[in-house]
């Protein structure tokens, strides 16, 4: 859902790029594209039916625009100078609590049953179920946020004490820990106790079955799963457990969903005990994620969305459907073999949490803007002929990009690209230089395409792709050069692109650069807004496709810490995205922790303060990102990049 | 040479359901064959992958010499193996090296029971079809030295001078090796045991 909401946001704000005559050019641009992809790879080629039909050009063109990392110059800036406003304006305040903004969702309209723990088992009336809850979660007002009395007055800005009472201020000054994130509470939920082994494999089965029982309360005790089954109810992908063990589960899942599609109205998910289950049906794939750590489902959707990319990256939508349409019963695993790893990369950073995916967006590295102008230039100079896009990554973050002017980068696609190279550790375990086919869906979903990747350490003096990376070398000090191409012999070519670029940027010094500002990492809080209560925030430019955020230290340390942060984004992020959501402001109070989402047409942030800080100086911080931000804003984000 | 092969082939074979390699790995490794000659290897390595197979002809075409590898533990590997020879022996170039490594020597040498493949049989089957053959660990690098000084001495010598092989060590800097054509041998390494 907030995918959807996202891109067309998104669209509305950059419609100022896609003047009248832009619509052709997209149009043939994409003509272009699927020429110079090759066909998906198959050794069956002989043997092929011809290939579905392609979805209609303009369609495709109009999604390209829509949700695409389009780093264009003109969509962000102007708007910037005469919207942006770093006052919030009265009438967009609500101040609303978590009860509210979440019943609405399961509205009989959604199709789901409430994501509260129900005590209405009944979930094949799903439509009396929800409106039982529905009708509880309006008496049960429960607020968690302490402001809610403030109604029509101002919530923000010049409130005097701000939300607690003096007693509260005592009380919670009294309880105030130095990093409430990081300590492990006994009265926490199972997040604390359970993360540490959430990555942990499940062993495999003895083969007298012994084992059965204390394996199946690990794999249970997990905080989340993710399934993926073809449509005939195949097993293709589970994050933990082996098919012995999960056989049995996955019939139960598909015995739901085969229930409902025969009903003609899909499962779209529902609540049992602590756990949400939220299907997604794609073509001759089901997928399901299984979480008890509070996403929405909107926010899981956008996770098996991406896990569904990653398939059709591996093998091309025509190729998959082509499968599937020959043999409804065909075992998926074998073609997708070895991309186990991938997959598991995506899943686990979901469950670490991300703000990547959250916010459909990208981060960078924070450059000088004339430091960036110098990247750009000698990535356009040493570019090759058959070079399609080009990227050099550091950590995670993205550098710089060099790409073809009628072609903008998909977030997600990026998502998939970064994942392969800093998640799943497959690539860079074979160290020297790497020739991937793969499909990038947001890009084409019909073809591949073919990237080159070569790792560097950044630490002192190991440049040569040849020299042995020290193992210890952390993820945080890499830095990756990606050249794709849809031809599929440029491997050589790209390889001496590489080699001059190289080469370049060490003799004008940028190498230097990027390395130190590798090695600076994020800036803490306290650097970007002085003074303020602060503790971490997420800015994401809608505009530009992209987000910042300052380091996590020294607030947050560790998985656990990490995790109840990102589980407050994604509530924050949730509250104002949610369907029926028109907030513009969301204020939250908890017990470790005071937050506030915000969003304009142009950015989307969120910023968390510890818990004892009043709402005015929370407000005063948010105007602080923001101003740094738009300073800031050619050094965080890249704006319109290398286009050739 | 050892170390990158190793950690190649340990990615490949010895876990082969949790870690293989995505698309192909290009390497660069030097082994010295006497005091006078070193040989410079380019190595495409390969999953041997049922979904890259078209790709395949692009890493063999200009390939000297081929390390076909299958698992011994798994008889089904020796057979993908098999076609993975056949297919070089009819696509790649005439004058190719091929040679069968049977990898996770390792394994067996601790359990003996899990020998899928005898050693015999595969022999055979090398003589039979004219392969250079090892049984070999990317575990423990038993006999990946071998297997490449082996391919490196059966190069022929024009072909080696031509295709870059160095001449005396100190004269290293002398030899052309700016194209690929022209430096040194492409080893792929098809992995049967992943299919």
């Amino acid at each position: 859902m907030s995918k959807k909401v996202d891109s067309t946001r998104s669209s509305e704000t950059q419609s100022p790029t896609v003047e009248s005559g832009n619509q052709n050019a997209t149009t043939s641009s994409d003509t272009s594209t699927s020429d110079r992809c090759d066909e998906p790879i198959d050794s069956s080629l002989e043997l092929r039916p011809p290939l579905p039909p392609r979805p209609s050009l303009l369609e495709r063109g109009n999604t390209a625009a829509g949700g695409s990392l389009r780093l264009s110059k003109r969509a962000a800036r102007p708007q910037l100078q005469s919207q942006a406003t770093t006052a919030l304006s009265l009438a967009d305040v609500h101040t609303a609590n978590r009860l509210e903004t979440s019943s609405p969702k399961s509205s009989p309209a959604s199709r789901a049953v409430s994501r509260k723990p129900s005590l209405t088992p009944s979930a094949h009336q799903p439509s009396i179920a929800v409106s039982e809850v529905d009708d509880g979660a309006s008496v049960r007002s429960v607020v968690p946020t302490i402001g809610t009395r403030l109604d029509g007055e101002s919530t923000l800005g010049d409130l005097i004490e701000g939300a607690a009472t003096p007693a509260f201020k005592a009380l919670s000054a009294q309880i105030e820990r130095a990093n409430p994130f990081d300590a492990v509470l006994a009265e926490d939920d199972n997040l604390s106790t359970q993360m540490q082994h959430e990555f942990q494999n499940v062993e495999s089965m003895n083969k007298d079955g012994q084992n059965e029982e204390a394996l199946l309360n690990i794999w249970k005790a997990k905080l989340k799963h993710f399934f993926i089954l073809s449509a005939s109810g195949k097993p293709i992908y589970s994050r933990h457990g082996d098919d012995q063990l999960i056989s049995n589960y996955i019939g139960v899942v598909q015995t739901l969903i085969s229930f409902y599609q025969g009903a003609k109205d899909p499962l779209k998910g529902f609540t049992a005990g602590d756990a949400r289950f939220v299907m997604l049906p794609k073509g001759p794939l089901n997928l399901v994620a299984v979480s008890r750590m509070g996403e929405s489902d909107a926010q899981l959707r956008t996770q098996l969305e991406s896990l569904y990319m990653q398939i059709l990256s591996t093998l091309t939508l025509p190729s998959l459907e082509r499968m599937f349409s020959n043999r409804p019963s065909t075992d998926l695993r074998r073609p997708l073999e070895g991309t186990d790893v991938l997959l598991d990369g995506l899943a686990d950073g979901f469950t670490r949490g991300s703000p990547s995916t959250l916010l459909s967006a990208l981060e960078c590295l924070r450059l000088r803007k004339s430091h960036r102008k110098v990247v750009d230039e000698t990535l356009l100079k040493v570019r090759s002929q058959n070079l399609l896009y080009g990227l050099i990554v550091a950590a995670g973050r993205l550098v710089s990009v060099v790409r073809p002017k009628k072609h903008s980068l998909h977030p997600g696609d990026l998502h998939l690209i970064f994942n392969m190279l800093f998640e799943a550790g497959s690539v860079k375990a074979g160290g020297g230089e790497n020739w991937i086919p793969l499909c990038l869906p947001g890009f084409n979903n019909t073809g591949f395409l073919y990237m080159y990747v070569s790792f560097f350490s950044t630490s002192e003096g190991a440049l040569s792709p040849e020299a042995e990376r020290p193992s210890s070398a952390g993820k945080d000090d890499e830095l990756a050069i990606v050249l794709i191409s849809a031809n599929k012999d440029s491997f050589f070519e790209l390889r001496q692109m590489r080699a001059d670029l190289v080469a370049q940027l060490e003799k004008n010094g940028s190498m230097a650069v990027i390395k130190t500002a590798i090695r600076k990492g994020h800036a803490s809080c306290s650097d970007i807004t002085p003074g303020t209560v602060l503790k971490h925030f997420l800015y994401k430019s809608r505009g530009n496709v992209q987000f910042t955020m300052p380091s996590f230290e020294p607030h947050f340390h560790g998985l656990i810490a990490k995790r109840k942060l990102m589980s407050l984004y994604h509530n924050l992020h949730d509250s104002i995205h949610s369907r029926t959501a028109h907030l513009k402001v969301q204020h939250t109070v908890a017990y470790d922790a005071t937050a506030l989402a915000w969003e304009t047409p142009l950015f989307e942030l969120y910023c968390v303060a510890s818990s004892n800080a009043s709402r005015a100086a929370l407000v005063a911080g948010a105007n602080k990102v923001v101003s740094w931000i738009r300073r800031e804003e050619e050094r965080v984000f890249i704006i319109g990049g290398a286009v050739f | 040479m050892q170390e990158s092969l190793r950690s190649e082939r340990v990615r490949s074979f010895s876990d082969s359901s949790r870690e293989s390699t995505i698309g192909a790995a290009f390497l660069t490794q030097t082994i010295a064959l006497d005091e006078q000659t070193t040989v410079k290897f380019e190595i495409w390595d390969t999953a041997g992958q049922e979904r890259y197979k078209s790709l395949a002809p692009m890493y063999y075409r200009n390939a000297n010499c081929a390390v076909v590898v299958y698992d011994i533990t798994q008889a089904s590997s020796l057979d993908k193996a098999k076609s993975w020879v056949k297919e070089l022996q009819r696509q790649a170039n005439e004058n190719i090296i091929i040679a069968l490594a049977g990898n996770k020597s390792d394994l067996v040498a601790e359990q003996p029971d899990k020998r899928a493949v005898p050693t015999a049989d595969a022999e055979a089957y090398a003589r039979e079809s004219g392969l250079l053959f090892f049984e070999t660990s990317a575990k423990t690098a038993e006999n990946v030295k071998e297997l490449f000084t082996a391919i490196a001495k059966k190069l022929p010598i024009e072909q080696a001078s031509q295709r870059g092989m160095r001449g005396p060590a100190g004269r290293a800097a002398g030899v052309d090796l700016g194209t690929r054509a022209e430096s040194g041998n492409t080893a792929g390494g098809a992995g049967g045991c992943n299919c």
